[in-house]
């Protein structure tokens, strides 16, 4: 009973490995069933596959949940190629802001889909509770050297929802210098990604509609009412990023990293649900409108990270300054220490801060007195936000030399006022709220 | 009431442009001095018995490091740095 305990690793990672290799087309080793122990020896001795598992639930309180699974397998071949193949699985269930302000009555909302409606309370914020996807999506990544000091990666990315679908290559080239104590980098992605989202993509600043029933005659000038606020074709993004990166090893215990990213995102950047309250002078509102963005964007940042290997610790700690042509700026540092234990344990603490300026165009809402502006979005992952999460992770090396890791983290945002003078009924009610998620995840290696 | 609000709002971007341009300029100054002064910088090949651990890799855990991007990314406007920040779910 035991040995059948300690046993099932070792066979559940022939078994991936064989399905794995049977993927790729490639067969290790003869597979028969019926010799199983000397077949999972034979995969173990003969390829080198490593498998990274993980689950993660992810859950705000009263909005959105969501359960993440990845496997990894990776394989080093004879001459140090490496080949990582990366499976993701999430669901997304539950509400999510969908950018109206509170008020202080009920409200009604027509559904993405226009089939039926939902109600916001009286003074608070309106979620949308439609809110539900799967996702599925599939890496791989080949690196090898290619000549003395020279490393080159390429890869494949295939992420596909219900309605979206996105599609990306990258490539990446390292050169090693200063007896491998300096590298510098170069890589370039592109994403293609298409949109088809439920009750198709609104008209930028169309009116919400109101909601149409099933099959119902009386319902046919509704829908028709509905469809005239949708188009009728899907859309898409496409985003190119260009990374220099420089490495350094300083002396026997601390290395660096210097990164710069320049991302440029064309297309269709708006968020299909979201909508602004179109309000009064006495802040109540009259009418909801779809948002609309600028359809392309610039994004850079400036990326420095320094590990330090204390005596026992590690401290790992990271910065990153991110700015737009959207106006928007931001400031991210994250930090983690690893303490050991044991000789095989640690703990490791987990700290970030997250600070972010406003896009030009957001605003929480649509005063009915000026005129529809160009670009507005109430979306307040795009307002002024600072957020930070507390981490705690826990890891220990098995008998096998397996890894099983838990980490338990709390993130939290605090929207902002970035200096919207409130009318009436809106300076009553809370038009920044904030958020709070709690993340669990489980890790073993093996 | 809204004249001193706008007045309000351009000196916040003013001095935040200036804020970000000395921060632009302090980490581009501290790459360069790094680069420069780089060839003095480092270990020997039998001195990496710390560097070569597997939790003092850049990425030492790269799953949460995914899970993380992927979190950060759908919740806040900003992505990347450390890797791509590009497309891959519609969240965002």
């Amino acid at each position: 009973m035991q040995l059948n305990k300690k046993k099932m690793p070792i066979n559940m990672k022939a078994a991936l490995t064989i399905a794995t290799s049977a993927l790729l087309g490639t067969v290790p080793t003869a597979v028969n069933a019926a010799d199983e122990v000397s077949n999972s020896a034979k995969a173990q001795q003969e390829s080198t596959w490593d498998f990274d598992t993980a689950f993660l639930y992810y859950s705000e309180s009263d909005r959105v949940s969501a359960a993440e699974a990845i496997i990894a397998a990776t394989k080093t071949f004879e001459n140090d190629e490496v080949l990582n193949l990366k499976l993701t699985i999430d669901a997304l269930t539950g509400a999510s802001a969908n950018g109206a302000t509170a008020q202080p009555n009920v409200q009604t909302f027509t559904r993405p889909s226009g089939k039926g409606s939902y109600q916001t309370q009286a003074n608070e914020t309106p979620l949308d509770d439609t809110f539900k996807d799967t996702r599925v999506q599939l890496n791989a990544q080949w690196t090898q050297p290619l000549a003395e000091n020279y490393t080159g990666s390429a890869g494949v990315h295939i992420s596909k929802e219900y309605d979206y679908l996105s599609l990306g290559v990258n490539g990446n080239l390292a050169y090693d210098f200063n007896q491998k104590n300096s590298t510098v980098s170069l890589g370039l992605s592109y994403f293609q990604d298409t949109f088809e989202p439920e009750g198709g993509i609104p008209v930028a600043f169309a009116s919400m509609p109101t909601a149409f029933g099933d099959n119902d005659a009386e319902n046919s000038n509704a829908k028709a009412d509905f469809n005239t606020t949708r188009r009728i074709d899907s859309d898409d993004k496409t985003t190119a990023d260009i990374m220099i990166g420089f490495t350094q090893v300083i002396n026997r215990r601390m290395l660096t990293q210097f990164n710069y990213s320049y991302s440029k995102v064309d297309g269709y950047l708006n968020d299909p649900f979201k909508i602004l309250s179109v309000v009064d002078n006495k802040g109540i509102a009259q009418d909801y409108r779809y948002e609309n963005r600028p359809d392309s964007r610039v994004k850079q940042s400036l990326f420095a990270q320094t590990k330090y290997h204390f005596d026992e610790n590690i401290i790992d700690v990271s910065y990153r300054y991110m700015w737009d042509d959207w106006k928007i700026d931001s400031h991210t540092i994250d930090s983690r220490l690893r303490i050991p234990l044991s000789s095989n344990s640690y703990i490791e603490p987990h700290l970030r801060f997250y600070q972010q300026t406003a896009a030009d165009f957001y605003q929480p809402f649509l005063a009915q007195e000026n005129s529809i502006p160009e670009f507005a979005s109430a979306d307040y992952r795009i307002g002024e936000m600072s957020a930070y999460t507390v981490g705690l992770k826990y890891g220990m090396k098995m008998s096998d030399g397996n890894d099983l890791s838990f980490r338990l983290e709390y993130y939290r945002q605090d929207p902002k006022d970035s200096g919207h003078i409130a009318p009436g009924a809106l300076a009553e009610v809370d038009l920044y709220e904030s958020v709070d998620a709690v993340l669990f995840q489980v890790s073993y290696s093996f | 009431m809204i004249k001193t609000h706008n007045n309000h709002v351009k000196k916040s971007y003013f001095s935040e442009a200036v804020g970000s341009t000395i921060v632009k300029c302090s980490l581009i100054s501290a790459t360069i001095l790094l680069a420069s002064g780089c060839s003095s910088l480092g270990v020997q090949p039998w001195e990496r018995d710390l560097l070569a651990k597997e939790e003092m890799a850049l990425t030492s855990s790269p799953i949460d490091a995914a899970l993380d991007d992927h979190i950060y990314f759908s919740k806040e406007a900003s992505s990347g740095g450390k890797g791509f920040g590009g497309g891959g779910c519609g969240c965002n």
